[in-house]
């Protein structure tokens, strides 16, 4: 029944996948921190930078900016990331660089909005007990924030996962390029739509499950 | 000014900020010579690559006729998805199990699925199994895998808005002895959907957003594929990115600034009962959230 399977890397179109979603998530993890970070931050010049670059980002598809690594970047600038002559390696990168610009605006989103749901009478009454600026945010504010935060940061995850499809536009040899080939060369085409869409399910919905479990078991009870 | 992390700054604190503005600036300005260098570099500030745009004749080909092209296959989407959507919401929250679950399947499903493979697999389909001419196909293809996954969405999007509103609606249409359907339609529902209205608006923003997949992966003539076109004809590759990117960004900042008029008026409105669902609301329900697993604790 699963002989349409054959000749076909299914799972390593899907580990390549994960491994998009994995190293893409690090990136705009830290991106994206640093990107609320100066959201937050007393400075005037620094909040105005990081809410032009997520409304910015935000309102450009991504599709857009994936190709632009490769036509603009890769071609233009001859931007090779340490991969010049190995285009697999390249085109893999750049689709990374992509996910960690676009998603680090979200990331930032879902941190920034985390810290606005600490109530400002916590940080007061810090302040008022003579605790530093540091202090205030080590042990007051980002607790309860980081707290808040997983069920949106674990939206981005899965939005992120499903996203990563979108670098089969510039031939990152993930799920999505596989199945537009099988598709293309086979005649079962319910069937390997439907393996497909199995594959995401299975990807999406334990993480799903798993870091929604966490944000309500963390979740701050106020 | 004071927030949750820092007060009004004194004296030392507003010469530490001014010392740390002085740095970011000089980094910003730093980054802005260093694009601007590579620009020039490779000769992308030339002005014979950016005339093409000055003319009228780039944007009545190429530009506008792509733009409208995303602004169909949006529209298109968004006016078949919105009572797709609505039938799945409401069937979702049916006292009939039989009628619950099965409802509750197909939209956890279709959301947990990139909208890219619902579009791929559109397009094959109707490559073998319809007459759909080789030119509709794109458009049919992208605005196939646009409302499978946005019908989804948008079903959660009315499930959350008939949730949003006081159970006191619900217990006084029962009270007046309205059956369950009069009680949806006559009560429920009319005001749901005002406090919909930003969320749907919203989530039109997304919809503009992945016709741009449609593009690229399976050729239909939007925007960013009018692009390529255009960039083969005159030559222009950077300016013509930063042109496109330019007019999705003016036109999903309208969407979004109308989007949130639209809940800012809500929320003063006096006539309401308050309950509106926004952007954040939208975010959170793209993402799959599978089974309601989670959610209302994230955006309070």
């Amino acid at each position: 029944m699963f002989d349409f399977l054959e000749g076909y890397d299914v799972l390593g179109a899907f580990w390549t996948t994960v491994q998009l979603t994995l190293l893409s998530a690090v990136g705009s993890l830290i991106w994206g921190t640093l990107l609320a970070a100066m959201r937050v931050s007393p400075v005037p010049l620094m909040r105005g930078f990081g809410t032009a670059y997520v409304n910015i980002v935000r309102n450009i598809p991504l599709t857009v900016i994936i190709v632009f690594t490769s036509i603009g970047l890769a071609d233009i600038f001859r931007v090779t990331l340490g991969a010049a002559d190995d285009f697999e390696a390249l085109s893999f990168r750049l689709s990374i660089l992509g996910f960690v610009a676009y998603t680090a605006a979200f990331v930032c989103e879902a941190i920034r909005s985390g810290i606005n749901t600490v109530p400002v009478g916590q940080a007061e009454a810090a302040r008022a007990i003579g605790l530093s600026f540091t202090q205030v945010l080590w042990l007051i504010v980002l607790p309860q924030a980081f707290r808040s935060v997983i069920g949106p940061l674990a939206n981005v995850l899965i939005a992120l996962t499903k996203n990563t499809t979108v670098a089969a536009a510039i031939g990152v040899a993930e799920a999505a390029t596989l199945m537009k080939e099988m598709i293309e060369n086979e005649a079962q085409t319910l069937a390997i739509g439907a393996v497909f869409a199995f594959g995401f399910v299975v990807l999406t919905l334990p993480t799903g499950l798993f870091l929604g479990w966490l944000s309500k078991r963390l979740a701050v009870k106020r | 000014m004071s927030s949750v992390l820092y007060d009004a700054p004194g004296p030392r604190a507003k010469r530490r900020n001014i010392i740390l503005s002085v740095v970011f600036f000089a980094l910003l300005a730093l980054l802005a010579w260093w694009i601007y260098r590579a620009l020039d570099d490779k000769g992308q500030l030339e002005w014979a690559l950016w005339e093409p745009f000055t003319e009228s004749e780039a944007w009545t080909t190429y530009l506008l006729p792509g733009l409208g092209n995303t602004l169909k296959a949006a529209g298109l989407s968004m006016i078949i998805a919105l009572p797709l959507g609505a039938f799945f919401g409401i069937a979702r929250m049916s006292d009939h199990r039989w009628v619950r679950i099965p409802a509750g399947a197909v939209v956890e499903f279709f959301r947990a699925i990139p909208v890219l493979l619902l579009m791929l697999f559109a397009n094959e389909f109707y490559a073998r199994s319809t007459d759909v001419s080789t030119d509709d196909r794109p458009l049919y293809a992208v605005v196939t895998g646009l409302v499978l996954y946005n019908a989804s969405v948008l079903a959660e999007i009315v499930r959350a808005g008939i949730l949003a509103l006081p159970k006191g609606q619900t217990e006084a249409a029962q009270a007046i002895g309205l059956r369950k359907g009069q009680t949806m339609t006559n009560v429920l529902l009319p005001q749901a959907v005002t406090a919909m209205l930003p969320a749907i608006v919203s989530q039109l923003v997304v919809i503009v957003k992945d016709t741009a997949l449609g593009g690229v992966m399976i050729g239909f003539t939007e925007l960013l594929n009018s692009r390529g076109t255009l960039a083969a004809f005159y030559a222009t590759v950077i300016p013509s990115f930063i042109v496109v990117a330019i007019m999705y960004i003016i036109l999903n900042f309208i969407l979004t600034s109308f989007a949130s008029w639209l809940e800012g008026r809500l929320r003063r409105s006096k006539r309401s009962t308050g309950a509106v669902l926004g952007a954040e609301d939208v975010e959170e329900l793209n993402a799959a959230e599978i089974g309601g697993a989670y959610g209302s604790g994230a955006s309070a």
